[in-house]
């Protein structure tokens, strides 16, 4: 393996480990603001039971998109510096704004949250969970915004004398289809995620008795969650889809190992081939699905793989320019079938609930620890499938991602940053996983007490939280 | 605004967050490493880590700006000067990882071994950085073999090995020195009780310490590599406080003693980045390979967004940062800390510190 191939992988494995973190911090934000809003609003001891636990869950999981996110500011310096070069102009910009606009804004009032119970007046404390948790949705947006850029690039001028992209219009690159539509994809599969956790968990302490009644309010918070995210990211994502025929027309047609131009085109739900992702051999298909997720129109004509590959040899000189399909392929199944499982699921758990209902059964508690997996592999398989799809482009039509590699990165120094990272994360993750566990085990606390908040110095009362 | 004065602007910004960096996680790491010094039982240590618990993170992002600031303002010095340093950021990264966990996993239970390893995880980690940044700066202070490429960029031509000479460990071991002391004036001035003593008596011989390495440290930037007279004027300024920050430790006056030693710390940046003007990364084998405010900035229109959002956004956060730092204002005592049990995810049984 090459310095390339390493840092690819590095890339990969990183952000990807980021992005575990990633959904469950952005929508459990907005979820626990919801349950300290409804106890604000009624006084109902339940949600406040619910936030606090739920809260804790919160906390150990923000820690780590915290520690992971470090790393993701570092590594396109570190590793992929001709990359920032090139675009350093345009996509440091909604990087900084990232860090100056929302990491300062979530850090900051988080930490004012978990310290100040007994500090900050109530309504002013509630607001400050609200504030963390938007500035989660502002972080994503601008990140998003940066990664549009990559999958098209908008509002920029190639200067032929730096042979750099310089940016000419931040609005344009903040606010063109692409980005918008991503992050409503993005945050509706994040809240899907938190939902599911949010059913799973409050249903397993829900069967085995552990604060029921409150487990009973944040399941049906958590069914509403996936029910409505659900709807939300097949509508964002039919929406992608359709922009995605457009700019990157490649994406789709390796999507569906569509390897020649059809009219109408069909979708194939399971394909078998050689995996050297040339051709298909058989396919079980839904005839013109793909036409119409493609272009609205069930008789649409969608582009073959070979013919595009035509087409760019011409536009962009000889290369290969389609991405690995079987890879493709599958990631899109996986991010769809997951996610779509996680909906059924709770579907499922709202009839056996339904009606002050308690379901028992063993292999129904075991399905619902671990049904939050299942959105959180989708999440991730979209983004294989989003990255990878790309391929062999790191900016779309303007920069292969073999020319962004750091020049002067050595295979020694790679190896050992990939293998640091890979053994540290892999730690982390036992550590994490392990708390997380014993925080669900223990359950919501059976009485809060709450001290009455008091802003007066020196008056050296136990803490109501301390590290 | 021109061009040529956006450049400049964009230096003294990324200068700022790199002083509102030394100045607010400087004392973190202070208190990190002297953690098992001041701290003798679980109950001290725990209020030690709570004096930072609501204020780490907001004080890290301020190099997470700084890097973001750096990228979007002179994308040449970011790629330059991270694919060159890769391993030294590199220990850094694990550092700044382990570290972050450590506070907030640390407590979360009761078990005694468990604490104990996240302690030498919180000293270690950091200690590392205190001490890497002050070799990365001196570094970059003294020039790095920097060589043009086929593309006609500058890029790294040393080792690792390369960044750890005298001049360069002299500089990491005074920002160590330096930011210990801040940490000892920190805790001092956030605690009650035996910590207090001890911080104040520690702040005291680190102070010493620091202010012979800076002193030598400052002398040898100045007269060996300095591109501009006028840096005497900030070494100068973070001598004088430091001095002030020392008599003020030594009477008790912690307040006073925090803002001395915090316009220290500030000045030791400014200091740097007065020497390095106009260069931002100067080669120490080819002046032609040498990155300048000139040509590793992004262009004109970047430089004027950017300054737009700087200017509207800056103060909204110094604004609600201050905030906190006065909601957290009060010192903490030991007795304070709750049970060890309260908040921790163990079974009562399994609680043993
Ligand atoms: C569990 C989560 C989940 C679920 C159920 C879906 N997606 Fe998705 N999808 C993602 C999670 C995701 C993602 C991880 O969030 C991605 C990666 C980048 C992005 O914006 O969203 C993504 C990307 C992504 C893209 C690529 C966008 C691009 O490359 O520009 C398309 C076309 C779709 N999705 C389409 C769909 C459709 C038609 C879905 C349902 C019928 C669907 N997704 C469900
Ligand atoms: C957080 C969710 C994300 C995940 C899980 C993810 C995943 C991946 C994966 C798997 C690759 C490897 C593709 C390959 O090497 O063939 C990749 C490539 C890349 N992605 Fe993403 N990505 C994410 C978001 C982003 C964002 C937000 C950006 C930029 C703002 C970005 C920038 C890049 C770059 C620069 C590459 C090229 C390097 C490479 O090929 O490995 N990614 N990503
Ligand atoms: C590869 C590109 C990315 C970079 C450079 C990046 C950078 C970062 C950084 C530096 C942090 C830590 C902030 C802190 O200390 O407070 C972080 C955390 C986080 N990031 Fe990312 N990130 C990337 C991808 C993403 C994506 C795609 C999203 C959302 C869609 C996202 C959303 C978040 C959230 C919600 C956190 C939670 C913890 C926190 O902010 O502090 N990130 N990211």
């Amino acid at each position: 393996m090459n310095a390339l191939d390493l840092a690819r992988w590095q890339f990969g494995i990183t952000t990807i480990y980021h992005f575990l973190f990633v959904p469950l911090t952005i929508g459990s934000a907005s979820l626990v603001a919801i349950m300290q809003t409804a106890w604000y609003r009624t006084g109902d001891e339940k949600w406040l039971k619910a936030t606090k636990f739920f809260g804790k869950l919160l906390l150990i999981n923000f820690a780590m998109g915290v520690v992971t996110g470090i790393v993701q500011e570092f590594q396109f310096g570190m590793a992929w510096s001709d990359y920032s070069r090139f675009v350093g102009d345009i996509f440091g910009a909604p990087l900084a704004v990232e860090g100056l606009a929302s990491f300062f804004l979530e850090s900051t009032f988080l930490g004012l949250w978990i310290f100040g119970w007994d500090r900050l007046p109530r309504g002013l404390h509630l607001a400050t969970i609200w504030l963390a948790a938007f500035g989660t949705l502002l972080s994503a947006y601008f990140i998003l915004a940066a990664n549009s850029f990559m999958q098209h690039p908008v509002g920029y001028v190639l200067n032929p004398e730096t042979k750099r992209a310089e940016l000419t219009d931040f609005g344009a690159l903040l606010f063109q289809n692409t980005a918008y539509t991503t992050f409503f994809h993005t945050i509706a599969s994040c809240f899907l995620v938190s939902g599911t956790m949010l059913v799973g968990v409050s249903l397993w302490l829900m069967m085995g008795k552990k604060s029921a009644d409150a487990m009973r309010k944040t399941l049906g918070l958590g069914l509403i969650t996936v029910i409505v995210a659900g709807l939300g990211t097949v509508v964002s994502g039919d929406a992608q889809a359709r922009i995605m025929v457009q700019q990157q027309p490649m994406k789709m047609s390796a999507a569906e190992g569509l390897f020649d131009t059809a009219q109408p085109a069909p979708f194939s739900l399971v394909t078998v081939g050689p995996m050297d992702g040339t051709s298909a051999s058989w396919s079980l298909d839904i005839p013109g699905l793909l036409s119409f997720m493609a272009t609205g129109d069930w008789n649409g004509e969608v582009e073959g793989i070979n013919q595009l590959q035509a087409k760019y040899e011409q536009k962009y000189g000889p290369g290969e320019y389609a991405p690995y399909v079987p890879l493709v392929f599958w990631a899109f199944r996986a991010m769809i079938g997951l996610g779509m499982l996680a909906v059924l699921f709770a579907v499922f758990v709202w009839w056996k609930t339904r009606k002050g209902r308690t379901p028992s059964g063993k292999w129904l508690r075991y399905a619902a620890v671990t049904s939050t997996l299942f959105p959180l592999f989708g999440i991730s398989a979209g983004w294989i499938f989003t990255e990878m799809g790309r391929q062999p482009w790191i900016v779309f039509g303007m920069m292969k991602t073999e020319a962004g590699v750091s020049p002067t990165l050595g295979v020694v120094s790679v190896l050992i940053s990939i293998v640091t990272f890979t053994l540290l994360y892999g730690v982390l993750a036992v550590i994490e996983v392990g708390l997380i566990i014993r925080a669900v085990k223990i359950g919501p606390p059976d009485t809060v007490e709450l001290l009455p908040v008091d802003d007066d110095a020196d008056n050296g009362r136990t803490l109501t939280f301390s590290y | 605004m021109s061009w040529e004065t956006l450049q400049i602007v964009w230096f003294v910004l990324i200068a700022v967050l790199w002083v509102g960096y030394f100045v607010l996680e400087g004392f973190d790491f202070g208190v990190g490493v002297l953690l098992p010094i001041v701290a003798k039982s679980d109950a001290e240590r725990r209020t030690v880590i709570t004096t930072l618990g609501p204020l780490w993170d907001g004080n890290e992002v301020w190099l997470l700006v700084a890097g973001g600031a750096t990228f979007a303002a002179f994308p040449e010095w970011y790629a330059t000067l991270f694919s060159g340093f890769y391993l030294a950021l590199l220990l850094i990264l694990v550092a700044l990882i382990v570290r972050g966990v450590a506070f907030e996993y640390r407590s979360k239970r009761g078990n005694a071994s468990w604490r104990r390893r996240w302690d030498i995880a919180i000293t270690v980690s950091s200690f590392l950085p205190a001490l890497l940044w002050g070799v990365a700066f001196a570094n970059i202070a003294r020039g790095t073999p920097l060589q043009l490429d086929a593309n006609g960029n500058s890029q790294y031509v040393g080792t690792f090995w390369d960044l750890l000479n005298p001049y360069a460990l002299l500089g990491g071991l005074t920002t160590l020195a330096l930011f210990t002391t801040h940490g000892a004036v920190f805790l001092a001035l956030k605690t009650d009780g035996d910590i207090r003593v001890r911080a104040n008596k520690i702040a005291g011989q680190a102070g010493l310490v620091a202010a012979l390495l800076a002193v030598v440290f400052g002398l040898w930037t100045q007269l060996s590599y300095s591109q501009n007279a006028l840096s005497w004027l900030p070494l100068g300024l973070a001598v004088v406080s430091w001095l002030g920050a020392l008599a003020a430790n030594r009477f008790g006056r912690e307040g006073w003693a925090f803002l001395a030693s915090a316009i220290t710390q500030g000045g030791v940046v400014i200091f740097l980045f007065t020497a390095l003007y106009p260069y931002v990364m100067p080669s120490s084998i080819d002046p032609a390979a040498s990155l300048t405010i000139t040509n590793a900035s992004s262009t004109e229109y970047t430089l004027k967004v950017m300054t737009i959002v700087a200017l509207v956004m800056t103060p909204v956060v110094l604004c609600y940062q201050a905030y906190t730092y006065w909601v957290f204002r009060k010192r903490l005592h030991p007795s304070q800390i709750p049970d060890p049990g309260h908040g921790s995810l163990d079974l009562p049984h399994e609680i043993n510190v």
